[in-house]
């Protein structure tokens, strides 16, 4: 053997593993890096649905191969005609029975974890944990509102959960058909405009936090050009700390909200004169059906769901919204041209105020 | 070309082609529109490529994106792999079974300009105010909500292409059943004809709901109805079951003609009867059934609840027994034959595993909470094209490649064949394997763009370089296509030498009349049986006569224009243009008064005599 070789074998072998490595995709967005209950198990179903079908990839590989090599034509054959067989009832047996086994190992788990992630009896009526967190989500084209119904609070774009509990989502969609899926935490549910859907979702504290503690959300059907701009994020957090954001968000309702300074002042000036309040709740408690609740826009960590939180962004997106998000409901609702570099400031000042947190 | 056609002029050999109601000659425009509708759609399988090439990129716009989609995906099954594949039935079908057109050739004629009219009108959007950008499903509330004409171009233009379809498919099982040569018994017929009958069965029961689906659309756009609008008492999730009960069942019209395909080819090339004839005789059969019960696995996401759900992933999962019993089939035809790796045979054993991948994905698919992670990423894309790409499109290759000396009397050059075959071979797989990794890794479909953190830029890029290799293939193919045309070497009739169905009985090209005499049919292959017996050529099962042949017509090119025109009057109906019910009604008039003239005129055909036919023989040599 020559000696590079077993040095070629090994780069071969670390450069495969880093390919599997990468193949794991960002924990915060990946289905493949599971963060809690029903994600893993839609993992393990996935592992072993894939190893399943390696055996049958396995076995078929084997025999494509020998077929190909021992059986092609050679010098010589140009005449041969082959025995002409039938079929052979041993083997056909073999092949029917066979997968009907491996089937049947995929399929009991499937069965029951299909009946286990639809198992809803706590959020509903008459079998309602009053502990239960259940969040409303409705979502719209391009953004996604969070109501939490038994404490009268409404967010968007970012979903604040507890960890290591589970919790219940109500969806529906206010126009066209959406689906909610969080990859990291589990598999999807569409938002329909006709009826509700429920299901259930856990958000496991370590790995959360190894995933840097915000999860991205997606919009995973169809839905218009910024179909793929409409992200959210989740933000799992310990119970505890989730108790106190909803007594924050509580109190936050009868409380006047008053601006910081006076360009936060002349940015709440511009945000009546310019109409923005007609369509935006700034109160926790409101919902409004147009347009995201900006109540605590200020503890938000992204502009549009897409772009980074700083000022500039923000001013880029209320300067032209369109070229942001494609075929948004606010462009046009307002005089975007007519806002000077003073007004955008204004305003993102004003808005970035608007907080519950300390 | 038919030798006949070359000696005209253009503007004879049109008129030939508009009128014609021979099956062969439908066949070959089948090819020629479904092959340029290929292409169409390829390019716009090259700008998502191009566009989701790089993070962030903006080479197209998100709504020209969304039209680029749905057209790819509309176009690539009702205008390409479809007509492809009807060509390919139409062309054979009848020589396999010993036929000397199929039953009704007129209607024929009808389903294809039917076919060809609905896709220009669909094609036409993109020149007259946008295509549809709802995607290829065109599920309900997207569409309601969508401006502009786009989906009323979709609606309409599909209406009139899958009435088209829908009567190609009664035809052939028509043709199937009454028209099969004396001794040609069903469990004689060879498996593309087996597939041929099986998935116009399915034509004829899947495409109903499908016209159902878009007259009730197509009355919500144009005419105010409401009856997917949640608000007024409608509901959208029927457009979903509606749709599904047609697509899913689609999927098997594809891909059973495919399995056919690969049959033929199998068999040719291993110099061997197909393995378990009756077993893959009853696995196509058995799809067939059970692809009616699964459509609700595309709707796992919907919110049908754990039973429905539960009671669809295990239905699903059986269709992976009998797809498995023709995997091992097709091996054991192989194993102790003697392969020969032309053209189409690298298709063939290509195509194993290619489609096991996709079948293997399918099974993992319809495990319904797993699907919950799978439904709508990028995981399904990959599976889907694995299917259709691993299973149709190199079926619509290796057919191409495998007839094109019956169908034009020419053979494809085999190295520029092989050619293709690698480069769209490894552009295929370069393009959508690691698809797979990228839905797992969160990736939703029909995204316009991705950001740059999300660490999906190194599959996008593999993916995209991909598609480049795959468009060589094709650019690769048309050369031959055209190289073989001004000098291919002719072919005889058993083109391949190792010929065991009846296709390869008769001259290459056929004559107009297929056979002279009907041939005796004495086992399955029968060709085969015959050379194993020393003999040349197929015993005839009749003395030589008269051959009765029907007249060609420009009505059914009449027919299918009044429709196109119609459609156009029912498109700008809710704009309240003046002119769209006299349009409406012009096109109304020129159907049904072509639809009269038929009706009332009679038509009784004409006669080959004997002492032509017995001429012919001199000049062609045509056996049989």
């Amino acid at each position: 053997m020559k000696k590079w070789l077993p040095k070629v074998r090994l780069f071969t072998l670390f450069s495969f593993m880093a390919l599997l490595l990468a193949g794991c995709g960002e924990p915060f967005v990946s289905a493949l890096s599971p963060a809690g209950e029903v994600a893993k198990m839609q993992y393990d179903l996935m592992i072993l649905a894939t190893l399943i079908m390696v055996i049958v990839i396995a076995v078929v590989t084997i025999i494509f191969v020998i077929a190909l090599v021992k059986f092609r034509r050679r010098k010589g054959d140009e005449n041969k005609i082959p025995k002409q067989v039938e079929g052979n009832h041993t083997l056909e047996i073999i092949w029917t029975v066979i997968p009907i086994l491996l089937l049947l190992v995929l399929a009991v788990p499937t069965v029951s974890a299909t009946f286990e992630l639809a198992d809803v009896k706590a959020m509903e009526e008459g079998t309602r944990d009053e502990d239960a967190v259940v969040v409303k989500v409705t979502a719209n084209l391009y953004w996604w509102e969070f109501e939490y119904p038994d404490h009268g609070i409404v967010t968007a774009q970012e979903l604040v959960v507890p960890t290591d509990e589970k919790v219940y989502f109500e969806l529906i969609s206010s126009d066209v058909k959406h689906s909610f899926w969080i990859p990291a935490a589990g598999g999807k549910l569409d938002t329909n405009t006709d009826n509700t859907n429920k299901f259930w979702l856990e958000f496991n504290s370590k790995s959360t936090d190894e995933a840097g503690g915000l999860l991205y959300g997606k919009c995973a059907e169809l839905c218009g050009p910024s179909h793929a701009l409409m992200d959210f994020k989740v933000k799992p957090v310990p119970r505890a700390e989730f108790d106190q954001w909803i007594d924050k968000m509580v109190v936050a309702k009868d409380a006047e909200h008053v601006p910081a300074n006076d360009v936060a002042k002349a940015g709440e000036e511009l945000f009546s004169a310019n109409g923005c309040i007609s369509c935006h709740a700034i109160n926790p408690g409101e919902k409004r059906p147009t347009a995201p609740s900006l109540a605590n826009f200020g503890d938000r960590s992204s502009i549009a769901g897409k772009l980074e939180y700083n000022k500039e962004n923000l001013k880029n997106w209320l300067k032209d919204p369109e070229s942001i998000k494609p075929g948004n409901n606010m462009t046009g609702t307002y005089d975007n041209k007519g806002l000077s570099d003073q007004d955008l400031d204004a305003l993102a000042e004003y808005l970035m105020g608007l907080s519950v947190e300390d | 070309m038919s030798t006949v056609a070359q000696k005209k002029g253009f503007g004879a050999t049109l008129w030939d082609y508009l009128t014609t109601v021979d099956h062969k000659k439908i066949a070959k425009l089948y090819l020629i529109a479904g092959g340029f509708f290929f292409l169409l759609g390829g390019i716009e399988a090259l700008i998502i490529r191009i566009q989701l090439a790089v993070p962030d990129n903006n080479f197209v716009t998100a709504g020209f994106f969304n039209e680029i989609i749905t057209m790819h995906g509309t176009t690539m099954i009702f205008l390409a792999a479809m007509p492809l594949l009807l060509g390919f039935m139409n062309a054979v079908m009848p020589l396999q079974i010993g036929a000397r057109d199929v039953a009704f050739p007129f209607v024929n004629a009808l389903g294809f300009w039917l076919f060809f009219f609905g896709g220009v009108f669909l094609n036409l959007s993109w020149f007259m105010g946008g295509a549809p950008d709802a995607g290829w499903t065109s599920y309900a509330s997207l569409a309601l909500h969508s401006e502009g004409h786009g989906i009323d171009f979709y609606v309409l233009g599909l209406q009139i292409s899958g009435i088209g379809t829908l009567i190609g498919g009664i035809n052939f099982l028509a043709t199937i059943i009454t028209m099969r040569a004396p001794g040609m018994t069903y469990m004689r017929m060879p498996l593309f004809t087996w597939t041929t009958f099986v998935a116009s069965a399915l034509i004829l029961f899947a495409f109903p709901p499908l016209t159902v689906g878009l007259l009730l659309m197509m009355f919500d756009r144009i005419f105010g109805t409401a009856f997917f609008v949640p608000s007024m008492g409608g509901n959208t999730i029927i457009w979903e079951h509606l749709f599904w009960i047609f697509g899913h069942p689609e999927v098997y019209i594809l891909i059973l003609p495919a399995f056919g395909i690969f049959s033929e080819i199998f068999a040719t090339f291993s110099r061997k009867r197909l393995f378990g004839y009756s077993s893959m005789v009853f696995a196509t059969v058995l799809i067939g059934f059970l692809g009616f019960m699964v459509w609700a696995h595309h709707m796992f996401t919907t919110g049908l609840g754990p039973i429905a759900n539960a009671i669809f992933a295990v239905a699903t999962m059986a269709i992976a027994v009998p797809t498995g019993i023709k995997i091992f089939n097709w091996l054991f035809t192989m194993w102790g034959g003697s392969l020969k790796f032309t053209t189409p045979m690298l298709y063939a054993a290509a195509f194993i595993p290619s489609f096991i991948m996709g079948g293997v994905t399918g099974v993992m698919l319809a495990s319904a909470p797993a699907d919950y992670q799978y439904h709508d990423s990028y995981f399904v894309v990959a599976h889907f094209h694995y299917v259709i790409v691993g299973g149709v499109v190199l079926a619509v290759f290796a057919g191409a490649h495998y007839w094109w000396p019956k169908m034009f009397g020419k053979m494809l050059n085999d190295t520029l064949g092989k050619v293709t075959f690698w480069l769209f071979l490894i552009g295929f797989h370069l393009t959508f394997f690691i698809q797979h990794f990228l839905g797992l890794m969160g990736m939703p479909r029909r995204v316009f763009t991705f950001l740059p953190n999300h660490g999906w830029e190194l599959g996008n890029l593999i993916s995209s370089i991909g598609a480049i290799f795959m468009a060589l293939g094709v650019i690769v193919l048309l050369y031959n296509v055209v190289i073989t045309s001004i000098k291919g070497e002719k072919a005889s009739a058993d083109a391949w030498g190792d010929g065991r169905t009846l296709e390869w009985a008769i001259a290459s090209p056929p004559p107009e009349y297929n056979f002279k005499q009907l041939p005796l049919i004495r086992g399955l292959d029968p060709l085969w049986v015959e050379k194993m017996q020393g003999k040349k050529e197929m015993t005839p099962a009749e003395p030589l006569g008269d051959i009765h042949m029907p007249n060609r017509s420009i009505l059914p090119f009449i027919i299918s224009l009044g429709l196109f025109i119609a459609a156009f009057g029912f498109l700008h109906h809710p704009d309240g243009a003046s002119w769209s019910v006299p349009v409406m009604i012009i096109g109304g008039i020129i159907t049904f008064g072509a639809m009269f003239l038929r009706s009332i005129i009679d038509d009784h055909g004409y006669h080959i005599h004997k002492a032509d036919l017995m001429d012919d023989d001199d000049k062609k040599g045509v056996e049989a």
